[in-house]
């Protein structure tokens, strides 16, 4: 359990920065979601503070002391990769007991295989101990590698997309389980993903990031309703948000763009547009809109039934506004 | 459950490529197999024609085994009288077979000496090309060396010579640095020459092992050189099998540099074996026993690290 922060670090490979001068601050016991598409520098984020990148430039604290100069070890972070990436030519057992027994812990075997057997429980493999770790499914490989991370009581914990390989319903039960585990322990953990699911559903702060920089670092809400930039407004939120012109609609603009998240069009009153298409989903109903040539996505009732080209009135309710650079206008 | 699957083969595929193997088996076992029963004739049976080949029958084709050639590739003989041969009766059986020919066996010979130098030399060689190729391949694969390309390629530029070209110049240098007809000098040479081979094979095995199990191991608490032992060794293990066999191959086979450099001291069973001499000619029985004994260890090396050579599945454990 411990804080981390990031001061100005910086991290190129060859001409590419992956990461740009990143500073934050992440309170002890926080769920971090680092949110942003690929090759935005979340895992190169997670590496250097994992130590097994090294920095090119500022530094990373874990709990008040520089780590800049320590090897991944002596940091005392667990990591969970995206790949589920066990030990092949070890059992599921020797798999979790690997962090126990290096020379830094060095646990007594009793120890270990109580331990073992009691995570062997929480992630529902008990049956599977025995087992070499390329005889497991998917989803019971990564819960081993989530399990060997559990297994140690390190300063934070780090996970590169855990759930991205993993399929629909055994992402959604290893997000609660992750989120129950994570307030069982208490302890600070720092978590990579592309998914907004994931980032809206665990995360206490999301930090978002655009080509190596952090754009904005905040609780869910606040990046949801407050986003800085259209960028990030478009991170969260799904169906998208839409960024139209604001003189689309009539009325007192604090910004050349508007945003407009599905829930913020009120529909009923304001300029006409052409209905494109519905798609109904059971629990609701996405609108594909036509406003002078721009594409709009909204919601609807799932009872209600338009036809193609079938015209209605839109207005903003309670929109984002932008200027011409994305940056948002308040 | 299996990790992968592959599609069961039908049963005449089965049947056609069961007939193919085992054909082409009993084609390149022919030689090895008459070389196995030379060594069991006496030398009359050995060049007789048409050849003897079927084991213990009194048809045209048969003939009688006899350990004679065992008994003549391991032992010097001496021609005696008759008045010698009967005053002294046979000490045992090997001295019974040579006495048909109004001999005696008067001590060893040099096979036995030779066969051990050819093992001494083979396994230590193929241990040092190994060890330092692993190390090499790694450091190679995981990190940045300065003129990592180039120094593979000129790693790999010493073999692009037949090694015999430079047997002179190695003549040389060996019989200034006193390495000649040493065996440290014969396994510091066939060390260079299976060092390039190693460190490729190895290389392109361990760049086969993704890095994220030392990166793991690493986080885990371990060291760079414990997860190099502990995590991409057992992984390796199906290429340094198979480099070793390789390397081992090349060193127990290996005959140009053995005549060269080697005579009384370090010389190998390659180059002695045809010297064998026997009565009125070449000794083929002797030479073909020579000839099997040499082949067994490559043999048994191989059937003992054919376990390994299967066992590398280890995909699976990593998605990519």
């Amino acid at each position: 359990m411990a804080e981390v922060s990031l001061k100005n670090v910086s991290k190129a490979f060859g001409k590419t920065q992956a990461v740009d001068d990143i500073s934050m601050d992440i309170e002890d016991g926080a769920f971090v979601v680092l949110l942003g598409p690929t090759g935005a520098g979340k895992t190169t984020t997670l590496r250097l503070i994992s130590g097994l990148e090294k920095l090119d430039r500022g530094s990373v604290h874990i709990n008040g002391r520089d780590v800049g100069l320590d090897t991944p070890a002596q940091r005392d972070v667990a990591m969970v990769f995206q790949q589920y990436s066990l030990y092949p030519h070890l059992t599921v057992r020797d798999n979790l007991a690997f962090p126990l027994r290096s020379p830094i812990l060095r646990t007594p075997e009793d120890v270990i295989a109580e331990k073992v057997q009691k995570l062997a429980e929480v992630l529902q493999i008990p049956h599977k101990l025995d087992n070499k770790a390329t005889e497991l499914s998917g989803g019971e490989m990564q819960r081993v590698s989530i399990g060997r991370a559990l297994v140690r009581d390190p300063q934070i914990y780090l996970m590169d997309e855990p759930l991205s390989s993993l399929d629909a319903k055994l992402r959604a039960d290893l997000r609660v389980e992750l989120k129950r585990i994570h307030a069982d322990l208490g302890s600070t953990l720092l978590y990579v993903t592309h998914d907004q699911i994931e980032a809206m559903t665990m995360a206490t702060h999301i930090g978002v990031l655009e080509e190596g920089r952090l754009v904005q670092y905040g609780t869910p809400k606040e990046i949801y309703e407050d986003p800085a930039s259209v960028y990030v407004a478009g991170r969260l939120g799904s169906p998208r948000i839409n960024i139209l012109p604001a003189e689309l609609f009539p009325g007192a603009h604090k910004g050349a763009q508007i945003g407009l998240r599905p829930e913020n069009i009120r529909q009923g009153d304001g300029v006409e547009a052409t209905v494109l298409r519905s798609e109904h989903l059971g629990d609701q109903t996405r609108l594909h809109l036509d406003l002078q040539g721009h594409a709009i996505t909204t919601l609807t009732d799932p009872q209600q039934d338009y036809a193609a080209n079938a015209t209605l009135k839109i207005s903003p309710q309670d929109p984002l506004y932008f200027d011409a650079s994305g940056a948002r206008v308040v | 459950m299996s990790s992968f699957s592959v599609n069961e083969p039908s049963k005449r595929t089965k049947w056609f490529a069961g007939t193919l193997v085992i054909g082409y088996a009993l084609i390149t076992m022919i030689p090895l197999v008459w070389i196995a029963i030379t060594g069991f004739k006496s030398p009359a049976d050995a060049i007789a024609y048409p050849p003897k080949y079927i084991i213990g029958s009194d048809s045209k084709a048969g003939f009688q085994p006899t350990l004679e050639g065992y008994v003549n590739l391991f032992t010097t003989r001496t021609r005696q009288t008759q008045e010698f041969l009967d005053a002294n009766p046979p000490e045992n059986w090997a001295d019974e077979i040579v006495r048909q020919y109004d001999m005696v066996i008067v001590g060893p010979s040099k096979f036995g000496e030779r066969f051990l130098n050819s093992v001494i030399i083979g396994f230590g060689s193929t241990f040092l090309s190994v060890f330092l190729g692993t190390l090499a391949a790694y450091a190679f694969s995981r990190f940045k060396i300065p003129l990592a390309d180039d120094l593979l390629f000129f790693i790999l530029s010493t073999r692009m010579m037949p090694p015999i070209a430079v047997a002179i110049p190695i003549f040389l240098m060996y019989r200034q640095l006193g390495l000649s007809d040493t065996h440290l000098g014969m396994i510091l040479l066939y060390t260079g020459v299976n060092i390039s081979l190693a460190v490729w094979l190895l290389k392109s095995f361990i760049d086969g092992i993704p890095t994220e199990y030392e990166e793991a191991a690493l986080i885990d608490g371990y060291t760079r050189f414990q997860a190099f032992y502990k995590v991409v060794l057992p992984q390796a293990a199906t290429g340094i099998a198979s480099t070793a066999i390789f390397c081992l191959i090349f060193a127990w086979n290996e005959y140009a540099f053995a005549v060269l450099l080697t005579t009384a001291n370090a010389q190998t069973a390659p180059p002695f074996i045809p010297t064998i001499i026997g009565v009125g000619g070449l000794d083929w029985p002797a030479i073909a026993a020579g000839v099997t004994i040499f082949l067994l260890p490559v043999m048994i090396f191989t059937i003992l690290l054919r376990k390994h050579l299967l066992r590398g599945i280890t995909f699976g454990a990593v998605r990519k």
